[in-house]
């Protein structure tokens, strides 16, 4: 996958040498390439085609209805189980398209983990096997594994210290935010080597947030991150590179600090500095 | 007209508060009596069976068979264990044959399958008990040549089926659709979200659907005159011919003598309690779903 060329940033002249090591050492991950999602005859997103680069955060933004959730379960097969829903052109998973006839969707999203806009804790189970189902369920039946996996991955989602005396309770039992992070530590568990999240933070408090963003600096050691989200200071904060939607369009592309201080796009300007949407 | 300044000024003085009570009262008044109008048959009947059906209970009734009238009339022991013996049967059959055609029409929306399925379910559902029975006797009693437990049971799994096959599928349609896509996302297999965490998620329904059909097959009569063709007999094989409290209610409230027609209120008190047992036992068994 070397030889493929990072897609091409013109850095502004005065760009920090650092970021240029960066852009040059990039591999995509995924890719999409003119990606279109319809639900029966309405149009979702459009002739997407972007990278998302491996070990990086990529942050999608745009005004609601624009079509960041629908791109993001372009990229797990999260489509298939929305029987209106049709898929035109490429989704590659390290330059093979997961569309392609034969390609087994348990197998993409065993990579690519996801983390739902509304959080959706499984609702007959307790706290701690809402996080550990994703193992338990593949076979995993080790206690010692299992106790170790959902302390690690509950610490991850800052939740931890708030369930660690009531793990036996049910999930649905925890607040919304609670419940937001026990679907992000359970999404972490089986250690996806991609991750899609859907405004992860959207119920959580501002120290919450800061937990989760600094999470998931650390997790891009490991893994690769898209990120769905409203707030432009978190996407600013967390996101090497950012997408801009609207309207089912990408609008533009880029490094998040060059579409953050030099936007190309009018539309994409007016968003971030609050003008519009 | 002008548009009002602010819609506080349009809203009445007091909004209305003494009519809406009025009101509320009316609505209340008019729920209780309609509730008493649709309870009090269930209540007639019920009170009817307990009244009658306890003044013949007793030991001899509950443990003995057939016998002539002249000679004390006997018990129902015979019925009641060929009804259990044929209703778990049917259960086990109707209830799994229900229930996997309600996963699959819940689960599988696409399946090619599903459309003759539900056809066949409905129409199943829509037949009359009486022809169920004329059918299992045309394939099973007739070649074979005789009357049978089995042929009884697999009458009354015909009737289980379409109504613990619709219950599942409903209940099934209840479980939201971000537990399957959680599921999915997490890399499981289909088949393993939908055992492992849709149909937990509706355990309590599954249940409640495969009592409803075990309740409703209990009190057949009428497919069992040509498939278990009754007994006078306590037998525990279900290869011979096989009586049921259904029968039993049906052949001596029939019958001339006052000791026979008592008798048959006795039986229907002993199968609506058997039934009753048998729903308390599946709210039990299922009381951590809830
Ligand atoms: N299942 C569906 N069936 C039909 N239309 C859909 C469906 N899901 C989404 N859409 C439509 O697709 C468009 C994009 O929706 P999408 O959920 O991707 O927006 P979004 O960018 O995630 O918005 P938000 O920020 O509000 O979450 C919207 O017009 C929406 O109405
Ligand atoms: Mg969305």
């Amino acid at each position: 996958m070397n030889e493929q060329k990072p897609y091409s940033v013109s850095l502004p002249t005065g760009q920090s040498e650092t970021k240029l090591t960066l852009a040059e050492g990039l591999r995509p991950r995924m890719e999409t390439r003119g990606l279109s999602v319809y639900y029966g005859k309405k149009m979702g997103v459009r002739n997407v085609s972007m990278p998302i680069y491996a070990n990086t955060v990529t942050a999608l933004i745009g005004p609601s209805g624009c079509g960041k959730t629908t791109f993001l379960r372009a990229l797990n097969r999260m489509h298939d189980l929305t029987p209106i829903a049709r898929i035109e052109g490429e989704a590659l998973l390290d330059g093979q398209n997961i569309y392609a006839p034969g390609v087994d969707a348990v197998e993409i999203r065993r990579k690519i983990g996801m983390v739902f806009q509304k959080p959706n804790p499984f609702p007959t189970l307790t706290i701690y096997d809402n996080v550990a189902a994703g193992l338990k369920l593949m076979g995993v039946r080790r206690r010692d594994v299992l106790d170790e996996a959902v302390e690690r991955s509950l610490t991850q989602a800052v939740l931890w210290d708030e369930v660690k005396d009531r793990l036996r309770a049910p999930g649905m039992s925890l607040s919304g935010g609670q419940q937001q992070r026990l679907c992000i530590a359970r999404a972490l568990t089986v250690q996806p080597e991609v991750l899609l999240m859907d405004e992860p933070t959207s119920a959580l408090d501002p120290i919450s947030t800061q937990s989760i963003e600094d999470l998931l600096t650390e997790l891009k050691k490991h893994v690769t991150i898209a990120i769905v989200t409203h707030n432009m200071q978190q996407a600013g904060r967390v996101s090497d590179f950012t997408g801009y939607f609207l309207l089912g369009d990408l609008i533009e592309f880029g490094p998040t600090n060059q579409l953050f201080t030099n936007p190309k796009d009018a539309h994409t300007e007016a968003y971030i500095t609050g003008r519009f949407g | 007209m002008t548009p009002p300044s602010s819609i506080a000024s349009v809203i009445p003085k007091g909004g209305n508060l003494r009519i809406r009570r009025v009101w509320n009262s009316v609505m209340l008044v008019l729920l209780v009596l309609g509730s008493i109008v649709v309870v009090s048959p269930l209540i007639a009947v019920l009170g009817a069976v307990l009244v009658n059906g306890l003044a013949t209970i007793n030991w001899a009734f509950l443990t003995q068979e057939f016998r002539p009238v002249t000679e004390g009339g006997g018990g129902v022991w015979h019925a009641i264990v060929g009804t259990l013996l044929m209703n778990l049967l049917a259960l086990l059959i109707g209830g799994l044959l229900g229930f996997a055609g309600g996963v699959l029409l819940s689960e599988y929306p696409d399946h090619p399958i599903n459309p003759y399925l539900r056809t066949i379910s409905d129409l199943l559902n829509g037949l009359p008990a009486l022809l169920k029975g004329l059918v299992i006797y045309a394939i099973i009693v007739l070649p074979t040549g005789m009357f049978s437990g089995y042929a009884g049971a697999l009458a009354l799994a015909i009737i289980l089926t379409p109504i613990v096959l619709r219950a599942t599928e409903g209940v099934l349609q209840l479980v939201p659709w971000s537990v399957r896509e959680a599921g999915l996302a997490l890399g499981l297999p289909r088949w393993r979200v939908i055992i492992s965490l849709v149909i937990p998620a509706a355990t309590a329904g599954v249940v409640t659907g495969l009592m409803l059909g075990f309740a409703r097959a209990a009190g057949e009569a009428a497919p069992l005159y040509f498939t278990a063709g009754g007994s006078q007999f306590l037998n525990f094989n279900l290869g011979q011919q096989t009586e049921s409290l259904a029968l039993t209610i049906f052949k001596y409230a029939n019958e001339p003598s006052v000791l026979r027609q008592e008798q048959a209120w006795g039986a229907a008190l002993i199968l609506t309690i058997m039934v009753l047992i048998a729903s308390l036992l599946a709210r039990w068994a299922t009381r951590k779903y809830n």
